[in-house]
């Protein structure tokens, strides 16, 4: 089923996709002339397939749960912002904040992503095939951010216990963000996100790893004297 | 919030049609600053000998004993009347017609002068703002948008963007600044006038004082980095092209996006989304504290 935006209104075309009745067998649509639109595809709660044709504007996908939506050009601020499950796959590039407080789900961006990539994301798989702007894991708290190519300033910046996985260059790091061993579990976990992004260039090896010192989110009593 | 806008045009076929892109952008951004609207228009290939001043006349103007009166003092005039704003195009050097105007007509309000600019701002729907001022119809080199989600100043003509403080220059400024008082009162004192009470104005004048200094539009605007303390995407014109610059935390958006015909800038790529083979166009989000600028 196809829904062409500049025919059909946004909030309708997004009900329509909202509500789908289980029943019918229908699961593939098309969304063509997204025009920078915002909150495209944003509240899917069923396992569909959705590709949309075009750049999206802000909050594509948000709070998505089950459904796989496929982005063929940019995306702007808040891609799949606050999403449950599913998966997004956007085949340009993506503004600030992509991920942002995600609780599950994949998200795979082909091109690069701006500035504060994974914000306090809590569970989502972000997999990021270019580079990551400033500030990129700001608080994040669970899950694994994933990078193929470099990362701007203050990469992970107050991390609580998400995983960053980063194969390119660190411009330099946030407060309280380490580089960390990898173990067994954590190249398994390279191995399948580069499995889910069908990336080949690159082997679990090329990557490190950074992630909490842990010395900012529990109290130090020798502090105690600075309250 | 505020959304801002430009284009430049490279293939010198689409001059006659930068009104028609330029209003298109302003329109689509109507949804982040309903307030307000305002645009420059360059039309820097040109090479104009005579001076254009684009004045914003009060309500219940005279504009026929103004007519007289004008034509009397001064020579090789021409005029252009555009809803409540009058280009007026004059070989008078801007310290004599200026001046001129301040002492006869103290409530116009002068909105930008140039050899190559045109400014047109109001209050009001971006939307019906470019249709009263028929801005479809502009040719040109490049143009500047603004609309205008008012917050540090109130919504009047003198408050909407662009702002213009020197000859042939325009600022349009989405975010706000923190330091603008002090700034403005280091600006009064080396003689600059400001006529709001607004932050971008101020911005505007500081950038103004550094190109009377000799700088580059660039270092001036790399200057800026250190001097203006705020929220920041700017979009700087001069005669010959425009820069764009945000600040380093980079919490305001833009995005680029480049053909062999146009540069165009914008808050949001939907601002974007009906330029002709912009499906094609090269588009990416400038990267904070970086300037970038296209040229004549």
């Amino acid at each position: 089923m196809h829904f062409d935006l500049r025919k059909k209104n946004l909030r309708e075309t997004n009900s329509f996709l909202q509500n789908i009745d289980r029943k019918k067998n229908q699961r593939d649509f098309i969304i063509t002339n997204p025009d920078g639109h915002h909150a495209i595809c944003a509240g899917l709660k069923n396992d569909i397939s959705v590709t949309v044709k075009g750049h999206t504007g802000y909050y594509c996908g948000g709070m998505n749960q089950k459904a796989k939506i496929t982005i063929e050009g940019n995306a702007g601020t808040g891609l799949a912002e606050n999403m449950m499950s599913g998966t997004i796959h956007v085949k340009g590039n993506v503004s600030q904040s992509a991920g942002a407080t995600a609780h599950g789900g994949t998200i795979i961006i082909d091109g690069d992503a701006s500035s504060r990539c994974g914000i306090s994301m809590k569970g989502v798989d972000i997999i990021v095939k270019g580079s990551v702007g400033h500030m990129s894991a700001f608080m994040a708290q669970s899950g694994s951010l994933l990078i193929c190519g470099d990362a701007g300033e203050a990469l992970g910046d107050s991390v609580y216990e998400t995983n960053i996985y980063i194969a390119g260059k660190v411009s330099n790091l946030g407060a309280d963000c380490v580089e960390k061993k990898m173990n067994k579990f954590h190249l398994k976990k390279i191995d399948e996100l580069l499995k889910k992004g069908n990336i080949k260039k690159y082997k679990a090896n090329n990557f490190k790893r950074y992630g909490s010192a842990r010395k900012l989110y529990n109290f130090n009593i020798d502090n105690v004297s600075a309250y | 919030m505020c959304g801002i806008v430009g284009i430049f045009i490279k293939n010198p076929k689409l001059r006659n049609k930068l009104g028609v892109y330029l209003s298109a952008m302003i329109d689509n951004m109507s949804s982040r600053g309903p307030d307000s609207a305002g645009f420059a228009i360059y039309d820097s290939l040109n090479n104009h000998k005579m001076i254009k001043y684009s004045l914003c006349l009060s309500d219940n103007f005279n504009f026929s004993t103004f007519k007289k009166d004008i034509k009397k003092n001064f020579k090789d005039l021409r005029l252009k009347l555009l809803s409540d704003h009058l280009v007026v195009t004059t070989s008078a050097k801007p310290e004599i017609f200026i001046n001129y105007l301040k002492n006869n007509y103290p409530k116009i309000s002068i909105v930008g002068y140039g050899k190559s600019i045109e400014i047109f701002k109001q209050v009001g729907n971006p939307k019906d703002i470019v249709k009263r001022f028929k801005l479809n119809s502009f040719k040109g080199s490049h143009g500047i948008g603004h609309t205008r989600m008012a917050t540090e100043s109130a919504i009047t003509t003198n408050g909407s963007h662009p702002y213009s403080t020197g000859q042939d220059e325009c600022l349009v400024h989405n975010g706000s600044l923190s330091n603008h008082n002090n700034l403005r009162r280091i600006l009064i004192k080396k003689g600059k006038k400001f006529d709001s009470l607004n932050d971008t104005e101020v911005a505007a004048g500081y950038i103004s004082d550094k190109l009377s200094e000799k700088k580059s539009l660039k270092d001036t605007l790399l200057d800026g980095l250190k001097d203006l303390d705020g929220f920041y995407t700017f979009i700087a014109g001069t005669k010959n092209g425009f820069a764009v610059l945000r600040d380093e935390i980079g919490c305001k958006p833009a995005v680029i996006a480049e053909t062999k015909d146009y540069v165009a800038i914008a808050s949001e790529f939907q601002a974007m989304a009906h330029l002709p083979n912009v499906s094609k166009a090269n588009i990416f989000e400038p990267q904070p504290g970086v300037v970038y600028a296209w040229e004549n």
